[in-house]
């Protein structure tokens, strides 16, 4: 929501300083960055069914090790950040398509922010105590 | 063709489906019992249907995402270029789909 220039002493037209900021007031960074994860997770998608292909038939014990790994855990770590910064943003996207109170929707996009940031930090801690064997 | 409203609805179930996978690496780290819960539900019937429907959404979303990402560059905007990626994405979707799951079958014998 920063404004590029304080409105008394620049010499920026009013139309120069909203423009290309979008309807979110905050320019193109959700955009790029849903690209930026999305092509992210393309890159690790053979990994990380190459990981879930390792774990299948074992148990616990041996999905332990196998999770514990660095090059695993690293794939996985990448994957999990990609993923849930791509569905904030993009369930973001979809609530602001369909969701039109305007304090709903605040309501709505905040729950998003809650539940993909739990997600994300309840697999990544799996994942850390995994690698720490504790 | 209009398959973006599918784009959309595999990007919200594989939204909600993040639950299932956080449950399992949780359940890994807790100890065998957790696991076996989650190996227990993976192995039953609703369980399984779950998955490969989660493999689907998961294999178009990527493809219909990389049709997005070509279009995002500028190519394939002709009648017959939107046709074809959206075939690709539909029916590449389906078969890497079944390719996994065939693969996945003949490592772990079903689980």
């Amino acid at each position: 929501m920063s404004t590029p220039d304080t409105p008394k002493r620049s010499m920026r037209t009013p139309l120069s300083r909203v423009r290309n900021l979008g309807a979110a007031h905050s320019g193109t960074s959700d955009f790029w960055r849903q690209r930026l994860t999305g092509v992210a997770m393309t890159l690790l998608m053979l990994p990380v069914i190459v990981v879930v292909m390792m774990l299948l038939g074992s148990n616990q014990a041996g999905a332990k090790v196998i999770l514990g790994s660095l090059p695993i855990a690293l794939i996985l770590l990448l994957f999990i950040f990609a993923s849930a910064w791509h569905m904030k943003i993009g369930m973001q996207v979809v609530i602001e398509d369909y969701v039109h109170n305007e304090k709903l929707k605040l309501v709505a996009v905040m729950l998003n922010n809650f539940f993909s940031i739990a997600v994300a930090l309840a697999s990544t801690y799996a994942i850390l105590k995994l690698s720490s064997g504790v | 063709m209009a398959l973006s409203i599918v784009h959309r609805a595999t990007g919200i179930a594989l939204y909600f489906g993040t639950v299932l996978l956080a449950w399992w690496l949780i359940a890994a780290a807790s100890g065998p019992g957790a696991y076996g819960n989650v190996q227990a539900f993976t192995g039953s019937f609703f369980g399984r249907l779950i998955v490969f429907g989660y493999t689907w959404a998961l294999m178009h979303h990527m493809l219909s995402g990389i049709r997005h990402f070509v279009w995002d560059l500028g190519y394939g905007f002709k009648a017959n270029e939107r046709e074809a990626l959206t075939w690709g994405a539909l029916i590449g979707g389906i078969s890497l789909t079944v390719l996994i799951w065939i693969i996945a079958y003949a490592i772990g014998g079903g689980r």
